[in-house]
């Protein structure tokens, strides 16, 4: 302990410690940090019965209920998606396997305003899937599927690109060791690979699930945002803000900036755990 | 004697015909599940864009695309990419130097702080900024007393799109630098270099693939950028839309007509050509 405090610390050898720590700070305190505590702030002072009440509103309610629900769904639906195809670019070769690795960034690089207009489009009963899921009388735009859909879309390529890596890091010889000792595919892949990647699957789950309940662009115009039916919370604070009750934004804003940390929390918990599994593996 | 190992042998060989036989099927049928569905979910919407903005042969594409205020939009988001970037970039380097070189307590919370904008929606950010800029917020007051426009205008729609964008770069460069070390620029140091030159001659060479991946990823959102702008820019058309709200406009105007997929299928190309260089860039950087 005294050693420990006595020892001279070595001298930094290498020069722009204050300059980078002093711009980084500035700039992150300027662009995040301030900008977050004034949300923070600004519900702080709206008072507890007050906010409560603005929370537990029908409308709002309503709004945080569609967007968890939806986002739930979408989130499983990416969850096997996302599996499927992580599975198949990292254990198969064929044709176009590049390019369809390629085509899983597609929903990152284009943006939501762009990937919304062309899901309404497709799905409405003039485009090419919604003519004929109408006429089997399923309703997709301007209801809770068209939601779920344009979740779906943005938010793919976060379970693929958890998983594949693990995926490819994965030992042979543990696959080969439980094909030898005569188990079938399904209990290779259940008792050797999956415990394997569920952290990362997991984690990219949790991503997944959190930039679902952000989206906003996609989903406004797919909604239809029919209040207590298709209206979601980021545009409810989007209306809210329209009509200048910024207590009532902040209020919807704050809950989804809790719901993320929490998201966020988790997956770094999972990530850890995925890290470790990994290390322990080698 | 030696009969009966031979024909286990066959067996176990047949065994293991019929287990690949069996899993070359399985294989066929989860390659074309995977195609199938990215055909419908990812590959159709795609092709939509492209199908509907080109409807009216390429004419009527560029007449869609040449109105005043679709050329404003684009001229918009055109100035706020190029301001935004460069920003990110130089904040990316320093994020990444303090990081990586030096260790200072705060160091893991600094890291997480950085990444905050990747897990919260745009919309909130857009508020963050309405609630400190705005008329009512905490800075309204001394704005307005020194006669300073940031909301509804183009600081605003750059401020918001800064911090949508402020992890791309320094995610990219970050792992890279922890991982190469510092004994190169340590020896350069003591070699007597300065340390721009450091920075020029040793640093940049090793980080440059990541960096300008990093900047495809930032300019490619930066373009793309809906839900925060939307909050902050007023939507005023042939004023403060950028291309992403032009669309949104295009398309509650009229929503039949060529105008709106005009718009999409540009950004659509933008973010194609970014997918590429993203992957050309993707290659170098591993073997760097």
């Amino acid at each position: 302990m005294t050693v420990a405090s006595v020892r001279i610390r070595p001298k930094r050898v290498l020069p722009g410690f204050a300059l980078s720590l002093g711009t980084t700070l500035l700039y992150v305190s300027v662009i995040i940090l301030i900008p977050i505590i004034a949300l923070v702030i600004s519900g702080a002072g709206i008072g507890w019965d007050r906010f409560v009440r603005i929370l537990t509103s029908a409308r709002t309610l309503d709004a945080l209920r569609v967007t968890v629900l939806a986002a739930a769904i979408a989130t499983v639906i990416n969850a096997f998606y996302g599996l499927l195809m992580a599975w198949v670019l990292t254990r198969y070769e064929f044709r176009g396997r590049a390019f369809l690795d390629a085509m899983m960034d597609i929903p990152f690089a284009l943006p939501t305003a762009v990937a919304g207009l062309a899901l309404t489009s497709l799905f409405a009963s003039t485009g090419w899937f919604g003519g004929p899921l109408e006429a089997m009388g399923i309703q997709v735009v301007y209801a809770l599927p068209g939601i779920i859909i344009a979740m779906t879309f943005t938010s793919v390529p976060f379970v693929v690109r958890a998983v594949q890596p693990v995926l490819e890091d994965l030992d042979p010889a543990l696959e080969e060791a439980a094909k030898t000792l005569g188990a079938t595919p399904w209990q290779t892949f259940s008792k050797v690979i999956l415990p394997a990647i569920l952290p990362a699957w997991l984690g990219g789950c949790t991503v997944s699930m959190a930039r679902s309940m952000g989206e906003f662009g996609a989903v406004v115009f797919i909604a239809g945002n029919l209040p207590g039916k298709t209206e979601i919370a980021s545009l409810l604070a989007f209306i809210r803000l329209q009509e200048y009750d910024y207590r009532g934004a902040s209020v919807i804003a704050l809950i989804l900036l809790v719901f993320a940390l929490l998201l966020l929390l988790i997956s770094n918990l999972f990530q850890i755990r995925a890290a470790r599994y990994r290390e322990g593996g080698k | 004697m030696t009969v009966t190992p031979m024909n286990a042998h066959d067996q176990i060989a047949a065994g293991r015909r019929a287990a690949n036989a069996g899993e070359r099927w399985t294989a066929r049928v989860l390659i074309a599940l995977a195609l199938v569905s990215t055909a419908f979910l990812i590959a159709a919407p795609l092709v939509y864009i492209f199908w509907r903005a080109f409807a009216a042969g390429i004419g009527g594409y560029w007449a869609a695309i040449t109105t005043p205020d679709t050329l404003h939009a684009i001229w918009l988001t055109v100035i706020v990419t190029v301001i935004v970037v460069p920003v990110n970039v130089a904040f990316g380097i320093a994020v990444a130097w303090a990081i990586a070189r030096f260790r200072f307590p705060g160091r893991g919370l600094l890291m997480t702080i950085v990444e905050i904008p990747f897990s919260i929606s745009p919309i909130i950010a857009g508020i963050c900024y309405l609630l400190l800029y705005g008329r009512q917020g905490f800075l309204g007051p001394f704005l307005r007393e020194h006669d300073i426009t940031v909301l509804f205008a183009l600081p605003g729609i750059v401020l918001v799109t800064l911090f949508v964008t402020a992890p791309f770069v320094a995610r990219e460069v970050l792992p890279l630098m922890l991982a190469k070390g510092s004994e190169q620029e340590e020896a350069a140091v003591t070699l007597g270099a300065k340390g721009w030159q450091v920075f020029r001659y040793v640093t940049l060479p090793g980080i440059r693939w990541a960096l300008l991946y990093g900047a495809v990823l930032c300019a490619a959102r930066a373009v793309g950028e809906f839900g925060g702008v939307s909050v902050v820019s007023g939507r005023v058309a042939g004023q403060t839309n950028t291309l992403p709200l032009q669309i949104e406009l295009l398309y509650n105007e009229m929503n039949t007509s060529v105008a709106a997929f005009a718009a999409a299928s540009t950004l659509t190309m933008i973010a194609i050509i970014a997918l590429i260089a993203k992957t050309f860039l993707a290659s170098h950087n591993r073997r760097d």
